[in-house]
């Protein structure tokens, strides 16, 4: 698709952007079915999924070890835009007006607001945790290295990583749907005037050159 | 199950009670291992691979008489050779059979993700099914005693297994047979335990006052037990452990954690949707692209 926008409309994620957002989307969802299914026996059953056990025992750490790499590739590009500012802790501060809809309460947000950066620092250090203690736990070439305390802390390690960031990822999920608009402009990159208005108020001035008289574009 | 006339009562990764209105009132099987009557022979490592169809490789001899120089997945037993000097200045030379140590509180039955691969028989016996091993290891860090070997022919997870099936049809285990030396006796849990306080006391009238058994309550105790002439320092048998128990951070991992953050997930997703029932959609008003208009 191409990244013309529509006549009324603001581009916000390019196609490079959404590609490796969709890859890192595919890779995390593979991951964590697979990585659920050797967590809980309730969730034993996703390995069917993945042709079994043995299968799921097989791809997950190359999975994961994927989907870390294409992770390494979206915090690399979003890296500078989503370092947390005072005005940011604000917004999380206040996130009883977050989750009613209030953003008229709420401090002027740029290109990402407080909660898509403490998702970015999350999904940052979780996917760092996954990374280092994966290895360590992979059976098959590299737990031989270590001796058998650092194998079970980076169990233990795993384990705690992948659930924050399956719960940083489901909040995402629901946020993306919850803001109406947000789920077109990673699919299809363009956002309404309107939208960027109501919700990234900072980074629509920034974009339309009209910078904020009072705190300048964020 | 394989083994029918064996009741399965704990089985790994595995949320409901197994079948077990067969109790085990006869009692559980143990096997009484007499490092003090221990030869060295390695008559039951022989025994354990010609009953198991083991065969490991030949390896190089690294200054013991201690052959294979490991456990593995071909070796399933091995006699563990220690010099050890004690305060007179005599030498002692210690010899331990390690293998699976059939704890009552089986760590890597707790560790294991695949439903029905790590079994425990009301007899004790604490078995791998490796038709369901899927070879994660997760066993290895759940054992206290660095027992189970992950095979890389097959990427399956092996031990000792007590001779699971000759214990089934009424026999002793393959090394109980071999042994020339009457060090390895085997019965009911009872009667070893018995046995070996005659052996403590037996050993005490000799001049071992430390001589003990080793039924470590850490893991519930074993269905492997040791006697001791220095019951106070296990550690001098090749490192045997002194105090054996369960990790707590294999205890935290495979404990509370899983059903704790299974709930706080299920919980993130039931939170999102009453949201959207009680708050609705977030979306953009006529008034709002009016403001953007003039705004720009």
């Amino acid at each position: 698709m191409s990244d013309n926008p529509r006549r009324d409309s603001l581009v916000r994620y390019s196609a490079e952007l959404r590609t490796n957002h969709w890859l890192n989307a595919i890779a995390f969802v593979l991951a964590a079915l697979s990585g659920l299914a050797l967590f809980h026996p309730a969730l034993f059953w996703f390995s069917n999924l993945f042709g079994g056990g043995p299968w799921t025992r097989t791809l997950h750490p190359f999975i994961g070890l994927a989907a870390a790499l294409i992770f390494l590739m979206l915090a690399v590009a979003l890296w500078d835009d989503n370092r947390m500012k005072p005005a940011d802790w604000q917004w999380l501060k206040q996130w009883r007006d977050v989750v009613d809809g209030r953003e008229d309460r709420l401090p002027e947000v740029g290109r990402y607001n407080g909660g898509q950066k403490l998702l970015f620092l999350v999904l940052v250090v979780g996917m760092a945790g996954l990374f280092l203690s994966g290895f360590v736990i992979w059976r098959a070439y590299f737990s031989h290295y270590f001796s058998v305390r650092v194998v079970r802390l980076a169990s233990l390690t795993h384990a705690l990583c992948a659930f924050a960031v399956i719960v940083a990822i489901l909040i995402h999920i629901y946020a993306a749907f919850w803001v109406k608009g947000s789920v077109d402009a990673i699919v299809r990159g363009t956002v309404t005037p309107g939208w960027a208005w109501k919700h990234h108020r900072a980074w629509f001035r920034q974009v339309t050159h009209a910078a904020n008289p009072r705190t300048g574009p964020n | 199950m394989p083994l029918q006339s064996l009741d399965i009562i704990r089985r790994s990764a595995t949320t409901t009670p197994s079948p077990q209105v067969r109790g085990s009132y006869t009692g559980t099987v143990a096997k009484l291992i007499d490092v003090s009557k221990c030869i060295g022979c390695k008559a039951c490592q022989v025994a354990c691979m010609e009953w198991n169809d083991l065969r490991d490789e030949v390896g190089s001899n690294f200054g013991s008489y201690q052959n294979p120089a490991d456990l593995s997945d071909q070796s399933w037993t091995l006699m563990r050779f220690a010099e050890y000097e004690n305060p007179k200045g005599d030498l002692e030379w210690l010899i331990r059979k390690d293998g699976c140590m059939h704890c009552a509180d089986p760590g890597c039955l707790k560790a294991c993700p695949a439903p029905g691969a790590i079994v425990q028989y009301a007899n004790g016996i604490v078995d791998f099914q490796e038709e369901n091993c899927i070879g994660c290891g997760y066993c290895v860090t759940g054992c206290p005693f660095n027992i189970p070997r992950i095979s890389k022919r097959d990427h399956k997870a092996y031990k000792c297994t007590l001779c699971s099936d000759r214990v089934a049809v009424g026999l002793e285990p393959a090394c109980i047979k071999a042994c020339p030396t009457g060090a390895l006796v085997f019965g009911t849990k009872e009667d070893m335990k018995a046995h070996a306080a005659e052996r403590v006391a037996d050993l005490k009238s000799r001049g071992f006052d430390q001589a003990d058994v080793y039924d470590p309550p850490g893991v519930g105790g074993t269905h492997v037990m040791y006697v001791l002439h220095h019951g106070d320092q296990p550690q001098l048998y090749a490192g045997l452990a002194m105090d054996p128990r369960i990790s707590p951070t294999v205890k935290l991992w495979k404990g509370a954690a899983k059903p704790l953050a299974l709930a706080a997930m299920a919980f993130t997703v039931l939170a999102g949707f009453f949201h959207f029932v009680r708050v609705g959609r977030n979306e953009v008003t006529p008034a709002d692209e009016a403001a953007a208009e003039k705004g720009s």
